[in-house]
């Protein structure tokens, strides 16, 4: 049988491989690797989704020498989204960069990304995933800098400094680990950490490191301006990927590796950090004068979401109550990858079309741009949470747990986020319809709005509707 | 997979798949689009036939997905819900056929259809929601589809009227989710269920019980324009008329008003509603709404205004219906939900035909019109006549068992606000009816735009008033007939007080 683990990062990896080969024939190579990968990994989602738990000990050597590559569900259910979200992007990239000379860099680099994304989610040792999470870091940041605009290079460095700072902050919480209990496997670990100095130190230091690549505020500094500099297919990339890998190592960490350990004041710190992050980046997103600016000022705010979970899954006994909450948690990070990257897609869009993204200056898009102003409406939908969104079953979910635990402060913090981000949705949408003079330079071809078209009905109906699929797969060797 | 399981899911699909495949139709592809809407409009009565047939037959008609676990969509056929079903899907054929003729020439056409019908799949599965989640859910898409229908002119006016509707029913629908949840939370995953389910919960939650209401009322008093939450109706006038008939008479209003009823009977209960002290406020809310809604009606010189205003005043007596306790207010309260619909809807198609026609659009240029528009003036006569609630129209008949519900609940200052309204009602209604029958017509009108042929104006518009105003007539002539409307709603009110 084809080892699908090994695969989904050997596919992407060959393929960029080929592209710094070929840079003449990148764009090819870069579509005909993203339908292959997609397809691997959808082989292996269905293999986990089937036979329960996937793990492989590369070249037959065992923990803790080897490196071991596992799949359960929660990593089958973020490869899912990553993957498609990914196919999407190689799409709507091939026609964004045509055959520009941004092509020949955007494909390897690229390719790289989706290949260290893929690691990372199968990673089954702590120093692995560093490996991985070093990759995609470092992956993401020339991708953001790809424009090569004064403004992008800025924010690159701003990114490549904090990114760094990161890892390795992250890494010195692994060292701590290794010299206590002589492994890095995360099964292994799991039964040996005890509580104690050694665990919570290291628990912080990776917790605080891979918070500033989740870009949790206040530490969200430097998101807003590389999301908003990079290249559409980019910002989609990073808003809805590459955070939410840091976050899913989070997860990894609290729920899986501790889990026990993890006591109740420090995830109510992180909600509490959650709560700032929704308010701030929702209020920030309302007041953004560009629109790709406002979009990641609203990754920031949805990202406080995830977090806005954490001190009432930390609460919650473990049972029925707790997983799903949990896969509220992991629904509400999902939908927000399909429907960001959506967003980001249509933003593109318009920026090719009217030559800025402006939103004072962004009038009658409904009439010249409907398709795109159809995607920006359909992903506002889960961005703000409102039915029938996988978000807002996730939404339910959220409100119902802080009332039932008499976090009454959270309720508040998700009410008045939901009101904010239907202000700043609402702020471009509500332009849409004018009929003062917009100069539009394009008209679209119908297939370059697949792409957004399809993440944004995922994230809408899709996950909406068929969310209970969601809690099957992740009893796949979830969280003890 | 039985017709039982699937038919509430295809009554909303019927509206919603077309409604989908417009937006794909090219602006110049008219015989398409209408043969879509039309078809859908068709299809959709006759599922709805299907299904009171059944539900007389004591069929039960159930669809179910579930979204999570404990989280369910419901869709479920009770006698409530087909009041609502049959009344949408009734006056959704006929303000399609209004829509066409009226939109004729003017463009975004397929865009404006396509949400209407999603509008109108909203509203019906509000109507058949069969728990509290499935509403929230429906109640939310109303919102979303109705929004592009308001801001749909994309004037300045229109996109301000737009942005401050969503305003309120943003604000409104977040206190009506964050009731449901609480609710939830406490007791449980809450169906519909006639006489409500609340009345088991130890006595300790009883007081949580109360703030949940006014949570929950809260957001729907926004879209039943409740006084002091009735501020976007006014400003949403700027839509075109179709669409302000089908805010005004089926879709929006009517979702909240619709949700009142089934708070307090299929949630609460009414006894224990009545128990908790909450009918009383709620009907005073209502009382003041009806009141100063017909005040401010008085005050407008815009024909729409007016009708606007006169909306808020008398949507409310659905809620003061509700909130009186006995089976004969319940009566009033429901039967005024489909009587309010139809002469409301006449009303508005009537306003849209003199500005459409004439360019009418202030009372003082409605002088004479009677005379070069003499069927939609009937049509429109008939309508304000019963909205006063002149016998033998139908209004006559909501306010009759008002009265006498006022009475039984023995809140016989209700009676009072019923005289006083009709009063105003009549104060702002026959000074219309005077200058159009009875003043004489200026040298030329306004703005004339379809001249006089055979008829008085386009086929398309003056078919649809004059069938909505017949049956307004009809449903207070032959109120008493079995299998009438009034005949539903006294069985709905048998079952909720388990006589």
């Amino acid at each position: 049988m084809i080892d699908t683990l090994a695969l989904a990062i050997t596919l992407p990896l060959l393929g960029a491989l080929a592209a710094v080969a070929r840079p003449r024939a990148a764009r090819a190579i870069g579509l005909i690797t993203a339908l292959v990968t997609t397809a691997g990994v959808a082989a292996l989602v269905i293999e986990v989704a089937q036979f329960g738990l996937r793990r492989t000990d590369l070249g037959g050597w065992g923990a803790p020498l080897g490196i071991a590559l596992q799949a359960d569900g929660l990593a089958a259910a973020l490869l899912a989204m990553t993957n498609l979200v990914a196919l999407a992007v190689s799409l709507y990239a091939s026609d964004y960069f045509g055959d520009g000379p941004i092509r020949r860099h955007f494909w390897p680099l690229w390719l790289l990304l989706w290949a260290a994304l893929n690691g990372l989610f199968l990673a089954a040792d702590l120093f692995n995933i560093y490996v991985a999470l070093e990759l995609v870091g470092l992956a993401a940041v020339a991708l953001a800098a790809l424009t090569g605009t004064r403004e992008a290079l800025t924010a690159s460095l701003r990114y490549l400094l904090a990114s760094l700072l990161g890892a390795i902050t992250y890494l010195l919480g692994v060292a701590l680990l290794y010299a206590a209990h002589g492994t890095l496997d995360l099964g292994q670990l799991a039964n040996a950490i005890a509580e104690g100095p050694v665990a919570w130190t290291a628990l912080v230091l990776m917790t605080g490191g891979l918070s500033i690549k989740a870009a949790l505020w206040p530490m969200h500094f430097w998101l807003p301006p590389a999301h908003g500099n990079a290249p559409a297919p980019v910002s989609a990339a990073l808003s809805a990927l590459v955070v939410k890998a840091a976050f899913y190592l989070v997860l990894r960490l609290w729920f899986g590796l501790y889990d026990t350990a993890a006591t109740l004041a420090a995830a109510h710190f992180l909600g509490f950090l959650g709560a700032g992050a929704v308010l701030w980046g929702s209020w920030q997103a309302l007041r953004a004068e560009r629109l790709k600016r406002m979009a990641a000022y609203s990754t920031v705010a949805q990202m406080g979401y995830l977090f806005l979970f954490f001190p009432l899954l930390a609460a919650a006994e473990p049972g029925a109550a707790r997983e799903d909450l949990l896969a509220a948690l992991v629904l509400f990070a999902l939908s927000h990858g399909f429907a960001k990257a959506a967003l980001f897609l249509a933003a593109g869009h318009i920026q090719q079309c009217a030559g800025h993204d402006r939103i004072a200056e962004l009038s009658g898009t409904a009439q010249r741009l409907p398709a795109t102003t159809f995607v920006i409406a359909l992903a506002s939908v889960t961005l703000i949470g409102l039915p029938p969104s996988g978000a807002f079953t996730a939404k339910w979910l959220l409100l119902s747990g802080a009332i039932a635990a008499g976090q009454w402060w959270g309720v508040l913090v998700v009410l008045a986020g939901t009101l904010l981000a239907a202000a700043y949705s609402f702020r471009l949408l509500g332009r849409a319809f004018g009929f003062e003079p917009t100069p539009y330079r394009c008209i679209t071809a119908v297939h370059t709005e697949v792409p957004a078209l399809a993440l944004a009905l995922t994230a809408t109906l899709g996950l909406g509707l068929a969310g209970d699929a969601l809690w099957t797969l992740l009893q796949v060797g979830g969280p003890r | 997979m039985t017709l039982t399981a699937w038919l509430p899911a295809l009554i909303v699909l019927s509206s919603a798949i077309p409604g989908l495949v417009i937006f794909f139709l090219k602006e110049e592809q008219v015989a398409a689009r209408t043969l879509l809407n039309m078809a859908g409009a068709t299809v959709k009565l006759l599922l709805v036939g299907l299904l009171i047939l059944g539900i007389q037959d004591h069929q039960v008609f159930e669809s179910r997905l579930a979204l999570a676990p404990g989280l369910e969509l419901v869709l479920h056929a009770d006698a409530l819900s087909v009041l609502l079903v049959a009344l949408s899907s009734g006056l959704w054929f006929v303000t399609t056929i209004y829509a066409i003729g009226y939109l004729e020439g003017s463009p975004y056409r397929s865009r404006f259809f396509g949400f209407f019908s999603l509008c109108v799949s909203a509203t019906v599965g509000i109507a058949l929601a069969g728990n509290l989640i499935t509403f929230v859910i429906f109640y939310e898409i109303l919102t979303l589809t109705t929004y592009p229908l308001v801001a749909h002119r994309g004037t300045p006016q229109a996109t301000r009227g737009a942005r401050i509707y969503l305003a309120y029913t943003m604000i409104g629908g977040v206190l009506l989710l964050a009731g449901a949840v609480w609710l939830q939370v406490l007791a449980g995953p809450v169906d519909f269920i006639e006489r409500g389910m609340l009345a088991a919960l130890p006595v300790e939650r009883f007081g949580q019980l109360q703030a949940i209401f006014f949570l929950l009322i809260a957001g729907l008093g926004v879209k039943a324009a409740l006084v002091p939450l009735h501020g976007w109706l006014p400003q949403a006038m700027v839509a075109p008329a179709p669409v302000s008939a089908l805010l005004h008479a089926v879709a929006v209003v009517k979702a909240g008003a619709f949700g009142i009823v089934r708070i307090v009977y299929d949630v609460y209960g009414v006894e224990f509603a009545q128990a908790l002290g909450l009918l009383t406020i709620l009907a005073v809310l209502a009382s003041i709404t009806i009141v100063y809604g017909s005040v401010l009606a008085l005050l407008q010189d815009g024909i729409k205004k007016r009708l606007a205003y006169s909306t808020v005043s008398q949507v409310s007596y659905i809620a003061l219906g509700t909130a009186l306790f006995g089976p004969l207010g319940t009566i009033g309260g429901l039967v005024h939900l489909v009587h309010q619909g139809l002469m409301k809807i006449t009303l508005f198609f009537g306003a849209g035909n003199y500005a459409e026609t004439l360019g009418i659009h202030k009372v003082a240029d409605l002088d004479g019109v009677g005379r070069r528009m003499p069927w939609t003036t009937l049509a429109f006569t008939i309508g304000a006549l019963g909205m006063i609630g002149i016998p033998p129209v139908a209004g006559f008949i909501s306010k009759w068992y008002l009265g006498i519900g006022a009475l039984k609940a023995e809140m016989d200052w209700a009676i009072l606000i019923l005289a006083v309204s009709s009063l105003l009602n009549a104060a702002y209604f026959l000074p219309l009816l005077y200058r159009a029958w009875f003043r004489d017509p200026p040298a030329a009108w306004p703005k004339e735009s379809i001249p006089r042929g055979a008829l008085e104006t386009r086929a398309s518009l003056l078919v649809p008033p004059l069938i909505t105003a017949a049956l307004a007539l009809a449903l207070g002539l032959f109120a008493a007939a079995p299998f009438g409307v009034l005949e539903w709603c006294r069985l709905i009110a048998a079952r909720e007080y388990g006589l």
